[in-house]
């Protein structure tokens, strides 16, 4: 964007960006939680137009890329079975596993098939009742009572050749993992609206108030996007840590209780890797014993994959917040959305993809880039 | 993926027990399961997300989202073709068209 006018409300635009600069004092960095804020922040090069002190950092709440490498593998194990329909959203088709992908597996001759709704993979199941059918329950919080409904209605209606292959994640455990980080530099969140739709934000108070950090529920058009920013820079100026919503037009405190009553009967929190991160204690869900029957997993007996992820791709660092998706040396160069190493890189939302979409002609060339291998990592131990 | 697209409640059934209903985006419409907002009406507007509704919406702010999603692509990116992005990032040809089904 960079130019008021490309703004849907202007006016308004303008009023929050000279808000955002009159109040600004000093430096600060905010996160943005989710990936979908990412691309927009790039997409319209939101960041240029704060003042210079202000730094977003992009967070880990890309569904896709922090789908652990072994998760993918598994997946892509189960899919090439004979006899197996494997159902997906159409984001993790290109996510590399460690030798292909489930583009490839397609064209290898496997059955994966792209569904827009959980639901539409349990109606292939109850029509194929001779195939194996398989979902591929990825996401948030947002898309876990979706993928919970498949399962649940399962079992309501006897429908035993469905399995659901789960690796969902949960925002809060990600927060405490990034401010308990010894190189965090994060000074405020701008947390993920559409989680908050479904769980509301009563587990961010807690986490405000042990970090002392300000904690936004922001949207994802660039306006909301802005009031988000606003918010925080305002917070973080008069020294308060507080929980705010910024986008009460879809997000109430309460969250929506019946969603939130069906992942607490069909999921329980277990301790959950991320791709590139590694594990964060009670960050994610497994079905509850009720549901264990159709978990894909314990189904093709796949439990027992294990895989070391690339290490030359740095999007760990990236995913934390501790290194922009240019300064990693592979960036546009051994990776690119058509070679890509790692799934940031692959995902709309992923900040790799999303640099490489809208920023590539400013980063500069390879050979001023800090080399493979060294970098924040190295400095953070 | 993450998206969460306003939609119009056009037409709601009840499928096996399940309250599921028509939304229309505009130029797209889509099945979507109503279980979590069960009591919405139709032309009622509600937040769509992998083809759930989880929450309603105003009609004014409903409106306004839609044109910003349709003006930046992201309705394409939800809705459209995904095999065929896929492919096209990369660079192979579509495993999809030879006998596979969606």
């Amino acid at each position: 964007m960079k130019y008021l006018e490309e703004f849907q409300d202007p006016e308004l635009a303008k009023r929050l960006l000279d808000d955002i600069h009159a109040t600004t004092t000093q430096p600060w960095a905010m996160m943005e939680v989710c990936g979908g804020q990412t691309h927009s922040i790039i997409r319209h090069g939101l960041d240029q137009l704060l003042p210079d002190g202000i730094e977003l950092i992009h967070g880990p709440g890309c569904p896709v890329c922090v789908t652990p490498l072994e998760v993918i593998d598994k997946a892509l194990e189960i899919a090439s079975r004979p006899g197996v329909i494997f159902c997906s959203f159409g984001d993790m088709l290109r996510v590399p596993g460690s030798d292909r992908d489930l583009f490839r597996v397609k064209s290898a001759g496997g059955d994966v098939r792209v569904v827009y709704s959980p639901m539409d993979a349990l109606a292939i199941a109850q029509k194929h009742p001779d195939r194996q059918v398989v979902f591929f329950g990825i996401g948030f919080e947002t898309t876990a009572p979706p993928n919970a409904m498949t399962v649940y209605q399962a079992r309501k209606l006897g429908i035993d050749n469905f399995s659901l292959l789960v690796s969902h994640v949960r925002v809060p455990p990600a927060i405490e993992a990034i401010m308990t980080s010894p190189v965090c530099r994060v000074q405020a969140f701008l947390a993920a609206g559409h989680v908050c739709t479904v769980m509301g934000t009563s587990e961010y108070p807690a986490l405000a108030e042990r970090f002392e950090v300000p904690i936004v529920v922001t949207g994802f058009e660039p306006l909301d996007i802005l009031e988000g920013i606003r918010r925080a820079v305002h917070q973080l100026e008069e020294g308060r840590h507080e929980v705010e919503n910024a986008y009460p037009r879809v997000v109430c405190d309460d969250g929506n209780p019946i969603a939130i009553e069906m992942l607490e009967d069909v999921f329980e929190v277990v301790d959950r890797s991320w791709r590139g991160i590694g594990m964060i204690p009670q960050s994610g869900w497994r079905l509850s014993e009720r549901y264990r029957p159709w978990d894909a997993e314990a189904r093709f007996e796949v439990g027992d994959i294990r895989t070391q992820e690339s290490s030359i791709c740095r999007s760990g660092e990236v995913l934390q917040g501790l290194i922009k998706p240019h300064e990693c040396a592979a960036f546009g160069r051994e990776c690119t959305p058509r070679t890509p190493l790692g799934a940031t890189m692959v995902s709309s939302e992923g900040a790799c993809a999303a640099y490489y979409l809208y920023r590539r002609l400013q980063v500069p060339p390879p050979s001023e880039r800090v080399p493979v291998g060294a970098g924040a990592k190295d400095e953070a131990r | 993926m993450c998206l969460a697209v306003p939609g119009e409640i056009t037409e709601i059934w009840d499928d096996e027990g399940t309250p599921m209903g028509r939304v229309s985006f505009g130029n797209v419409t889509k099945d979507v399961c109503l279980a979590y907002v069960p009591d919405i009406q139709v032309g009622e507007y509600t937040i769509v997300h992998v083809g759930f509704a989880l929450q309603r919406l105003d009609e004014k702010s409903a409106l306004e989202t839609l044109a910003i999603f349709r003006q930046m692509g992201e309705l394409d990116a939800e809705f459209g073709d995904q095999w065929g992005r896929a492919a096209e990032q990369a660079g192979m040809p579509r495993p999809d068209v030879m006998g596979g089904m969606s």
